[in-house]
């Protein structure tokens, strides 16, 4: 069966959408056959929509994601009470470590996105990934700042990387590689990703599902869930029998 | 492998470009394990052939997805074939 391929996390500017369209055409040509677009939480429906359409024209499957920065677990529950469903995809940018394990284990959170340049403040350690083992959010790595870092400060990042990959294998947290690309220039073919992966530990066959098994997997689970028919997870409406009248 | 540039960079801006990132990820001693070569450019269509040890595939494919400028100027360099020989790989495209 043939792999589809998806990138979560393209950063697109809505104001702009001459750009907007060439970043996804290019994602179509490079070989994706899902792309998620980030949005932030107070961004209008006709915005999606218009991102939605473009996808469609550049023929290429389109899933809605947002981008949560809750400051307090407290914070984090509003937010997903609002949002979780309007969206294919939550995102949890985890700044403080109380947000980041209230997000590990709540099975409304998709990605665990932590602080690339701030190393203190990734918490991706073996606490964490227990808890996120325990729930449905899975890791991402966006390899942007692969690409636009130079020196120490990509030694320090594929470092930790590393260390974060090595933890999520262990306690079996799925890692989603994604390019975190705002331009066009910064966009890879998927096994180019999956080139880059490799530097930070993942082997080939973890870092191709790390581009198309584990994120594509994520967008059809919550499109079930999202779905009318949608009861309970195992459960749902397959065929709605006739109304049974009381004699 | 295509190159995805603004600029036309010649078969020399290339190679440093390759080298450049192949030394900068993996340092001289990585890039001595390569055996990289160029086989082939075409200016026109900005492609290219290169060879390499297996051995260094991974290094090489790494490499080339880290780059993000040749001759100064932004691009990106897109894997289109990997093949044994020469042969096969035009086979391939």
């Amino acid at each position: 069966m043939k792999r589809t391929f998806a990138d979560l996390h393209l950063r697109l500017n809505l104001k702009d959408s001459a750009t907007a369209s060439r970043i996804v055409n290019k994602a179509a040509t490079l070989g994706y056959g899902l792309i998620a677009a980030s949005f932030l939480p107070e961004t209008r429906e006709n915005e999606k929509v218009e991102v939605q359409s473009i996808c469609s024209e550049a023929k290429i499957d389109f899933a809605s994601r947002v981008d949560i920065k809750p400051r307090t677990q407290e914070d984090l529950t509003h937010y997903l009470r609002r949002l979780r469903r309007r969206y294919e995809v939550i995102c949890v940018a985890c700044e403080n470590k109380e947000v980041a394990r209230k997000a590990a284990k709540d099975h409304r959170v998709d990605l665990l996105n932590f602080p690339l340049l701030d190393f203190r403040r990734r918490f991706f350690d073996r606490a964490e990934a227990e808890l996120a083992s325990k729930g449905l959010a899975a890791l991402e790595i966006d390899v942007r700042p692969l690409l636009v870092l130079e020196g120490p400060a990509r030694v320090r990042l594929l470092s930790n990387l590393r260390r974060e990959a090595a933890i999520a294998r262990e306690f079996h947290v799925p890692v989603v590689v994604s390019s975190g690309a705002a331009n066009e220039s910064l966009l890879r073919r998927p096994r180019e990703l999956a080139a880059l992966a490799y530097l930070f530990g993942l082997d080939e066959v973890q870092a191709l599902e790390a581009v198309s098994q584990n994120p594509v997997s994520i967008v059809k689970r919550n499109r079930q869930k999202l779905s009318p028919d949608f009861v309970a997870p195992g459960i749902r409406v397959i065929k709605e029998g006739k109304k049974v009248e009381k004699s | 492998m295509q190159v995805d540039s603004d600029g036309a960079p010649t078969p020399k801006e290339f190679m440093d470009a390759v080298w450049g990132a192949v030394t900068k990820l993996y340092g001289e001693h990585g890039a001595s394990l390569t055996g990289l070569a160029l086989i082939s450019y075409n200016a026109e269509e900005k492609t290219a052939v290169i060879r390499t040890a297996l051995a260094a595939l991974d290094i090489v494919r790494a490499s080339l997805a880290s780059i993000t400028s040749v001759a100064s100027k932004a691009a990106a360099v897109h894997v289109t074939a990997v093949s044994g020989t020469i042969k096969a790989l035009h086979e391939k495209l």
